[in-house]
């Protein structure tokens, strides 16, 4: 951030290597004496707890592998659960890790989201994020389905057909995405070569990510830039130590879930080998995609209900054009705070919506009167009402509000709201 | 170089000449890149269906195995593949529907071949995202697609629901009164 080093080889090996690849000299900058607000909260611990996850599912997922088979998926699933040696850890580590890794980016969005980490100068490094976002949507999805069951068969179905509701060239793409006439082998097999591929290319744009961050520096709950030396504290031992003890605090979430309910988050549908010709009554894609799911079923028209699911995500990407606010974090914007608020329950509710038939009633035994096309008391109304506001809030609430709003004194510094209003004089 | 003949034509030193150089430049790029963007077509293609699957593409089916009022589901393509044996009931209802406000209008008889009203060939699809419709639910008495509830009549015509298209029937030809080919 800061530009200059002040690592010094303290070995004749250091200074050895130094002149040569100064490697010692680029962790040292990067994770000891690199630079960070002295007031970053827990909140922001879940960058570190991400690459936790990254790492566990690319040793996982590489074990796995060893024992999987892609032209016998379905058996050679149970026989990594049966009968490799500590098979059912290895794997129940990767489909719960998958879940840990969407609960944790989840939560560092919503923080970028609240304190305002989107906006200049770090437009590119939140950009970044959510390229890896996306790329982790599509290697989870392409994970799930190499157990080849029910909802992994069934779910490729309805995710490659999505691309069928574009005009004209959408037959040919699902044609091509499955290559042959509908999911099978072929589509299995080359998903498999995918999600193997997906993950390092996460990690690229993860090293991208950590380079953005630290050309701009971390932002921090004030949304105030560091000013002087009182605003920081150097990365080791303080941010390791506080990391630290979040990663344990979360990998006993993760353990809860190894250990004792491995399955709470996946589909029984998903033990029963994959048949084309049947399926399941019930078909949900994983928790972390209902958000989405729930979008897409709101709008009754196929191509636009694709469109409206994708142009959700967009939003995330226009999002440090769209808020016009001048003032970074939400903690001195208290009218943003509210809608911010209404905009985590906004993506709950969808979330829940997209876990329940679209026709299910919201409040049991009470019939209200037919909107459209749906008793007004349904899920599908409520994913509606709710996409409404999610759409709201990036379109109309945050542009406009940046402009409206009167937001509190902002410090100084970071330094100067730990000092009494004596002292501030 | 000072002295330089009048008229004489300018002949700058070998390997000086800026033109030249540049020719060298653009055509050394896009003999690269037209290699490049050659290569791209195979590297797309090769995702598309596979010779050896393009030859499963069609199949023979006996329909003395499906009685009155029964539907027999194959595997065609990989996809489901439902042939039905109508009752003059259900035959009559979706001929009753033909004028109805349909989605995506088709009469019941553009649907079947000439004079074989009873066999409904239809893919088994659900043409909204994939799923496959059962028989005997939704509202009109034909198929209802449990994934996003998309109700068919007995034609396999869309009536209700998300799904923009008609269960689509495939190319077939009756090879006799009681076989067809299918694909």
């Amino acid at each position: 951030m800061s530009g200059h080093s002040t690592y010094q080889p303290k070995t004749g090996f250091e200074r050895w290597l130094d002149a040569r690849l100064p490697i010692v000299r680029l962790g040292y900058d990067s994770f000891v004496d690199y630079p960070t607000p002295r007031n970053l909260n827990y909140w922001y611990t879940f960058g570190g707890i991400l690459s936790l996850c990254l790492a566990s599912q690319l040793i996982t997922g590489i074990i796995l592998v060893m024992h999987y088979n892609v032209g016998d998926a379905f058996n050679s699933v149970e026989h990594i659960m049966r009968d490799v040696n500590y098979g059912w850890l290895i794997r129940y580590m990767h489909a719960n890790g998958a879940s840990m890794f969407f609960i944790a980016v989840y939560i560092h969005m919503f923080r970028g989201l609240y304190y305002g980490s989107y906006k200049a100068p770090r437009e590119v490094l939140w950009i970044l994020g959510c390229v890896i976002y996306l790329l982790m949507m599509a290697t989870a999805f392409m994970g799930y389905v190499l157990p080849w069951g029910q909802m992994s068969f069934h779910g490729a179905v309805v995710i490659t057909n999505l691309f069928g509701a574009l005009p004209i060239v959408g037959p040919a793409i699902t044609t091509w995405l499955w290559g042959g006439f509908a999911v099978d082998t072929p589509t299995l097999n080359r998903f498999f070569s995918l999600h193997y591929l997906l993950p390092f290319m996460i990690a690229g744009v993860v090293i991208l990510h950590i380079w953005a961050l630290h050309v701009v520096g971390q932002n921090n709950p004030t949304g105030v830039e560091p000013k002087s030396k009182a605003d920081t504290l150097p990365f080791t031992p303080y941010a390791t130590v506080k990391d630290g003890f979040a990663m344990s605090v979360f990998l006993i979430l993760f353990a809860i879930f190894v250990f004792y309910l491995p399955n709470a988050l996946g589909h029984s549908d998903n033990y029963i080998p994959a048949n084309p010709l049947v399926t399941p009554a019930h078909i949900v894609p994983e928790w972390y995609f209902l958000p989405f799911y729930a979008i897409l079923r709101a709008v009754p028209d196929k191509l636009m209900g694709v469109l409206a699911m994708f142009g959700a995500i967009a939003c995330l990407f226009a999002l440090p054009w769209l808020d016009t606010s001048k003032v970074r974090s939400m903690r001195y914007r208290p009218t943003a705070k509210i809608y911010f608020l209404f905009f985590v329950v906004a993506c709950c509710i969808l979330g829940l919506c997209g876990a329940k038939l679209p026709d299910d009633q919201v409040i049991p035994h009470l019939t209200t009167f037919k909107l459209i096309d749906a008793d007004l008391n349904s899920f599908v109304w409520l994913s509606r009402t709710a996409a409404l506001y999610y759409f709201a809030f990036f379109l109309v609430i945050l542009p406009i509000l940046g402009l409206k709003e009167t937001p509190l004194p902002v410090p100084d510094s970071i330094a100067s709201p730990a000092l009494s209003p004596e002292q501030k004089g | 170089m000072a002295d330089t003949a009048v008229g004489a034509t300018n002949e700058p030193e070998h390997g000086s000449d800026p033109n030249r150089r540049d020719f060298i430049y653009i055509a050394a790029i896009a003999a690269a890149a037209g290699a490049g963007a050659s290569l791209v077509w195979p590297f797309v293609d090769q995702m598309n269906p596979s010779a050896d699957t393009l030859a499963l593409a069609s199949t023979e089916f006996d329909l003395t195995k499906v009685a009155d009022g029964q539907q027999v589901t194959l595997k065609w393509r990989g996809k489901p593949l439902f042939v039905r044996n109508r009752t003059k009931a259900e035959i009559a209802a979706a001929v009753k529907d033909d004028n109805a406000a349909l989605k995506d209008p088709q009469t019941d008889a553009e649907r079947v071949k000439p004079g074989k009203a009873q066999w409904l060939v239809l893919i088994g699809s659900c043409t909204h995202l994939g799923c496959v419709p059962t028989f005997g639910g939704g509202d009109f008495g034909g198929w209802f697609c449990p994934c996003h509830g998309s109700h068919y009549d007995t034609s396999g015509r869309i009536r209700k629901g998300p799904a923009p298209k008609n269960l689509a029937v495939p190319e077939y030809a009756f090879l006799s009164d009681t076989k067809v080919k299918i694909g």
